[in-house]
């Protein structure tokens, strides 16, 4: 059932791919600002240099709490694109998401633990939409295996519009970008300094960088699930929502805490629930 | 390799400059001038930062403040003082309060001479600097390396 | 047969003789080898009755009902004195109806009856059996220490240590005898000693609060008594010969008489189960030492509830009575997770945990679909064994920092790495990834969606399962802060509490691990004997789950790479420098010192309005299923 070609295809290709992508919108964040902007490559470069650099730490702790973390989210997209079982892919992401967190708490620096704490925030606004966009999938394909909700023939998105628009809203805040970046930032504009991430350096900053590219390729792969009964169309889709993403990203301004909370929680509520309670009570009357 | 070169990330500090300078570094991330181009970011975090780009003289107040920022900087790292503050007190030289450029207190590694500095001569000095930060580089994997083969056992050095 | 009645039998010896112990090394000796002989009993049981599925038995011995009467008369006039005494008259009239209703059962209907057979094991049975006499006897050694401690810190406080072992026996005979007995009257009588027995060690401090809640819980677990008894009362009036007293022909009668008398005990097992209208007996609990919570917890009282229901659940299956004890408990779990985000006191937040996933359980068996009561047994395993672990942690860091408070644990890796981390896996165990309670929410969800009306419940679950993610996470993330300047003040932990807490977390990883197999050998052939299908993980992800495990395993070993060569710096703040305890110049010269503190969020979480809220909802609940059953009824 669980195809280990796609997993080591997915450990290979995924941080090259999440690189060009994290590349890709940088310039075109610059370009909707009116600047160059810097090179496709340039996530790439980064992180090389951030490996060449000393590993500073506040404690050694933290070293661990980052390997789990990074080794964690390889994982767990690998069971993604495995075909494993959606809901633990959920969890297994919680669980890494877990460790970043307490990466941070174990330095005891204000910025970092204010970061932790915000960080944790964003973990349960978006985790009740992220689990049940697949109790969605689940309703319409009557699985939980990626590679079967993959292999379906249906439409999902016609059956799950509301669950979709869900699960854009929590897209954003799962790559970190405005208005919903609480914890921290891709941009060179800082609130907390840089939140969870401030007090790891060199290395361990890489690793952070390179574990979150492999979750935008997770991510991905999760918007073309509502789409997959057709790749092409599928690709599409992935491309304007993360466009959509980027415009989105430069035309707002970081929100407060609780206003994300919310919002995220009633869109969950709304779109989401509205969409599946529909399914629920259509598959009743069907039967 | 040379990643470093390509993706200097800056860290700007105001030790006492009159803003003049500091003005004049923001610009540079402006879209006019989109120091981004060279991969440069204006990181808020001295643990991320390679760059350390001062502007304004040493006072009793910052002393203590610089030199804990330099120290939280991870190897390699390279200081840039920009304005004449920075480089040698400028104006405000004679001040009962200040003490002079940041020379007095950490090695500095590029001087960019002006009041208030240009964007033009920031960038410049920012660029000469990534040359002595490749530099740097080396000499610290041959540090590193020497210390392998050495027989003192590693551990910090604090 | 003879391990059901040594079983039941046993611990009350032991209590009895540990009544008339007041020397303490004889003390010790003689809780360590009771409870090496319960352990050793259920671990007996455990391999004789495995495979045989459900076993009846009759007891020989014919006076027995007789003696229960007696001693609930007994129990009933004591509850009487003390009502009186503290005025509490609520409590006197509940337990006046609650005797009347009961010497009416006994004298109009019972007289000759008597069920043919009076126990019964079968897996859940052993499940709970092994729940029970194995962390049950644990919480008692650990005990033994604590209470010295406890007393040596507390010299106001009478020294009670007689009575409080030998409830705490008592209290595992009358567990052990709910959970063996057949015959209802039974289980209301063991029903009522362990009511008795969390009274009296609730308010073992006898100082004003501790006494005001355990009348608290008296009262509540009285109503849920009183109900019980009306489920007796019922069943006889339905059937004079008494044969449906037995749970196993109540069971397999057809569900239509069962209906009435489930819900009447489903409301006892709600009360005893501290849901939601009733929540406040358990977090008052929390006033008696330590120990006690870690018992009511865990293994006993509050398993009772669930075990009950648990139990019934076949009978809720489809129905409307079902489903509106389902939400109680759904409610129960949003509603309590959201409450401890907003609390600090380490015992609170675990009560509130406690309450949640008890409150889960009940949505699971009163949904009662096969698969949900799958879900269900296995949170009762997992919760029971994290749960323990984490109140003797809290416990022991009590007795040495001086505080249950989570903000004063910061820096607990440092002043106490073991108990920290012994914390950290029994926090972990309760809400992430490969551990055991995320098991079985995760099984709950795939169960939810496939129940009728079970949307409700999956939003519940998606909601209230992220919301307990928070507040574990901020208080693994504050214990595990390195401070630079701790102080180490674990050495004077006593052996026999290491003992305890090393088997206990050893415990946690494994079953885990073994869970497939706990699954396979007891759960799965109690279901199917219940519900004729099974549910059951699928084979990838239970392998996959082992190996996530085993990962966690091995990530620790990564320190070892990091242990040289890395340099340390302080924590950046602002560019200030800082002393190592993290004090700093701030302006005007003064020395500031760094205090971090978690969110708590008050305005959103607050326990006043959610819980106003949740009881107002569950009793509306309770309310509609009480109209309900009247027109059952009627
Ligand atoms: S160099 Fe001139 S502009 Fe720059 S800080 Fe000094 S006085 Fe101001």
């Amino acid at each position: 059932m669980i195809s280990l070609t796609n997993a080591i295809l997915f450990l290979l290709l995924a941080p090259i791919i999440g690189g060009l992508v994290s590349g890709i919108d940088r310039k075109l964040t610059a370009r909707m600002q009116g600047r160059v902007g810097p090179p496709i490559f340039q996530p790439f470069y980064d992180v090389g240099k951030l490996l060449e650099k000393e590993n500073l730490v506040v404690t050694s702790s933290q070293n661990f709490y980052i390997l789990s973390y990074i080794v964690f989210i390889v994982v767990s997209g690998a069971l993604f694109f495995a075909g494993g079982d959606l809901l633990l892919v959920i969890f297994a992401f919680t669980l890494a998401h877990i460790f970043l967190v307490l990466g941070a708490y174990a330095s005891n620096s204000p910025y970092s633990f204010v970061g932790a704490e915000r960080e944790l925030i964003q973990i349960i606004a978006y985790e009740p939409m992220i689990i049940l966009s697949a109790v969605g999938m689940y309703m319409v394909t009557k699985s939980f295996f990626v590679n079967e909700i993959a292999a379906s023939e249906l439409p999902l998105i016609l059956y799950l519009p509301g669950v979709f628009i869900g699960f854009l809203m929590v897209f954003t805040i799962k790559l970190r970008k405005s208005p919903f970046d609480l914890s921290t930032s891709h941009h060179a504009h800082q609130e907390l300094v840089k939140g969870v991430t401030t007090e790891f350096t060199g290395p361990n900053l890489a690793r952070i960088e390179i574990a979150h590219w492999y979750e935008n390729v997770f991510l991905l792969g999760f918007v073309y699930l509502f789409f997959a009964f057709n790749p092409v169309i599928a690709i599409v889709a992935i491309i304007v929502a993360y466009l959509l993403e980027i415009l989105i990203d430069n035309t707002f301004s970081r929100v407060k805490w609780q206003l994300t909370l919310k919002s995220a929680w009633i869109v969950a509520g709304m779109m989401g629930l509205v969409n599946l309670g529909v399914l629920y009570y259509l598959a009743g009357v069907l039967i | 390799m040379t990643y470093l070169k390509k993706s200097p990330w800056l860290l700007h500090y105001d030790a006492s400059s009159c803003n003049g300078c500091d003005i004049e570094v923001l610009a540079c991330l402006t879209p006019l001038y989109d120091v981004e181009r060279f991969g440069i970011i204006n990181t808020g975090n001295p643990k991320h930062a390679d760059v350390f780009v001062v502007t304004g003289g040493v006072n009793e107040q910052n002393r203590e403040v610089i030199r804990n920022i330099y120290e939280q900087i991870p190897e390699p790292k390279v200081v840039v003082a920009v304005g004449i503050c920075a480089s040698s007190g400028g104006i405000f030289r004679e001040c009962y309060n200040i003490s002079g450029g940041i020379d007095q207190l950490i090695p500095v590694d590029v001087y960019v001479p002006g009041c208030a500095a240009r964007p033009e001569s920031i960038i410049d000095g920012i660029v000469k600097s990534l040359e002595i930060l490749e530099e740097k580089r080396i000499q610290m994997k041959e540090r590193a390396k020497q210390k392998e083969q050495g027989s003192s056992p590693g551990g910090g050095e604090r | 047969m003879i391990e059901l009645p040594f079983l039941i039998i046993f611990p009350a010896i032991a209590a009895v003789l540990l009544l008339f112990i007041a020397n303490e090394t004889l003390r010790n000796a003689v809780v360590k080898i009771a409870a090496l002989l319960i352990g050793a009993g259920t671990i007996y049981a455990f391999f004789t009755y495995f495979q045989s599925g459900l076993q009846l038995f009759s007891v020989p011995f014919e006076p027995a009902s007789q003696i229960m009467f007696v001693l609930e008369l007994f129990i009933a006039l004591y509850i009487l004195y003390v009502g009186i005494q503290c005025r509490r008259y609520l409590a006197v009239l509940l337990i006046i109806i609650q005797s009347a209703l009961l010497i009416y059962v006994e004298s109009v209907f019972v007289m000759g009856i008597h069920p043919e057979f009076n126990l019964f094991i079968d897996q859940f049975s052993l499940i709970m059996a092994m729940i029970i006499g194995i962390i049950g006897t644990l919480i008692c050694v650990y005990a033994l220490r604590y209470m010295q401690t406890y007393h040596a810190h507390h010299p106001e406080i009478k020294d009670r240590r007689r009575l409080f072992f030998f409830m705490f026996f008592v209290f595992l005979s009358g567990m052990f005898g709910l959970i063996f007995s057949n015959n209802l009257l039974w289980v209301f009588f063991f029903w009522e000693i362990t009511t008795l027995c969390s009274f009296i060690l609730i308010g073992y401090s006898q100082t004003k609060e501790a006494t005001n809640n355990a009348f608290l819980a008296l009262e509540m677990n009285l109503l849920g008594g009183v109900a019980f008894a009306g489920a007796l009362l019922y069943l006889l009036y339905v059937d004079p010969s008494g044969q449906f007293l037995g749970i196993e022909q109540l069971l397999t009668s057809g569900y239509a008489i069962a209906l009435v008398p489930a819900v009447l005990i489903g409301f006892a097992g709600i009360t005893k189960a501290a849901l939601m209208p009733f929540s406040s007996w358990l977090v008052g609990a929390m006033v008696a030492p330590t120990p006690v919570s870690a018992l009511l917890h865990s293994s006993t009282m509050v398993k009772a509830g669930v075990y009950i229901i648990v139990r019934f659940a076949p009978v809720y299956t489809g129905t409307m009575e079902g489903l509106i004890i389902g939400l109680v408990g759904g409610f129960t779990f949003l509603l309590a997770s959201a409450i401890a985000i907003s609390q600090s006191n380490a015992k609170k937040v675990l009560a509130y945990s406690t309450i949640a996933n008890l409150g889960l359980i009940v949505a699971c068996a009163g949904v009662g679909t096969y698969k949900l009561v799958w879900a269900a047994i296995l949170l009762i395993i997992f919760h029971a064994i994290a749960k323990s672990l984490l109140f003797l942690c809290v416990g022991t860091v009590e007795h040495r920092i001086g505080s249950r408070d989570i903000e004063d644990m910061s820096g607990l890796i440092v002043r106490m790495p073991k108990i920290a981390v012994m914390m950290f896996i029994g926090i972990a165990g309760m809400f992430l990834a490969p551990f055991g309670m995320l098991i079985s929410k995760w099984a709950a969800i795939e169960a939810f969606i496939e129940a009728q009306f079970g949307l409700i419940f999956v939003a519940i679950l998606a909601f209230g399962g992220s919301i307990t993610v928070m507040f574990w996470s901020k208080w693994m993330g504050k214990i595990i802060s390195v401070i630079p300047s701790g102080e180490k003040v674990e050495d004077t932990v006593k052996k026999e509490k290491w003992f305890v807490l090393y088997l206990l977390t050893a415990l946690t990883v494994i079953v885990c691990l073994i869970f497939p197999l706990i699954s396979s050998t007891l759960i799965e052939p109690f279901v199917m004997s219940v519900y004729g299908q099974t549910a059951r993980l699928s084979q990838d992800n239970i392998v996959i789950m082992a190996m996530m495990i085993f990962l966690l395993m091995l990530m620790p070993f990564s320190l070892l790479l990091y242990r040289d060569g890395v340099k340390h710096v302080p924590a950046y703040m602002g560019g200030r420098p800082t002393t190592t305890d993290m004090r700093f110049q701030g302006s005007m010269g003064i020395t500031r010192e760094t205090e971090l503190s978690n969110y708590y969020f008050e305005e959103y979480f607050g326990e006043k309005r959610l819980l106003m809220a949740g009881t107002a909802l569950c009793f509306g609940l309770i309310l509609l299923a009480g109209v309900l059953l009247t027109g059952v009824v009627l």
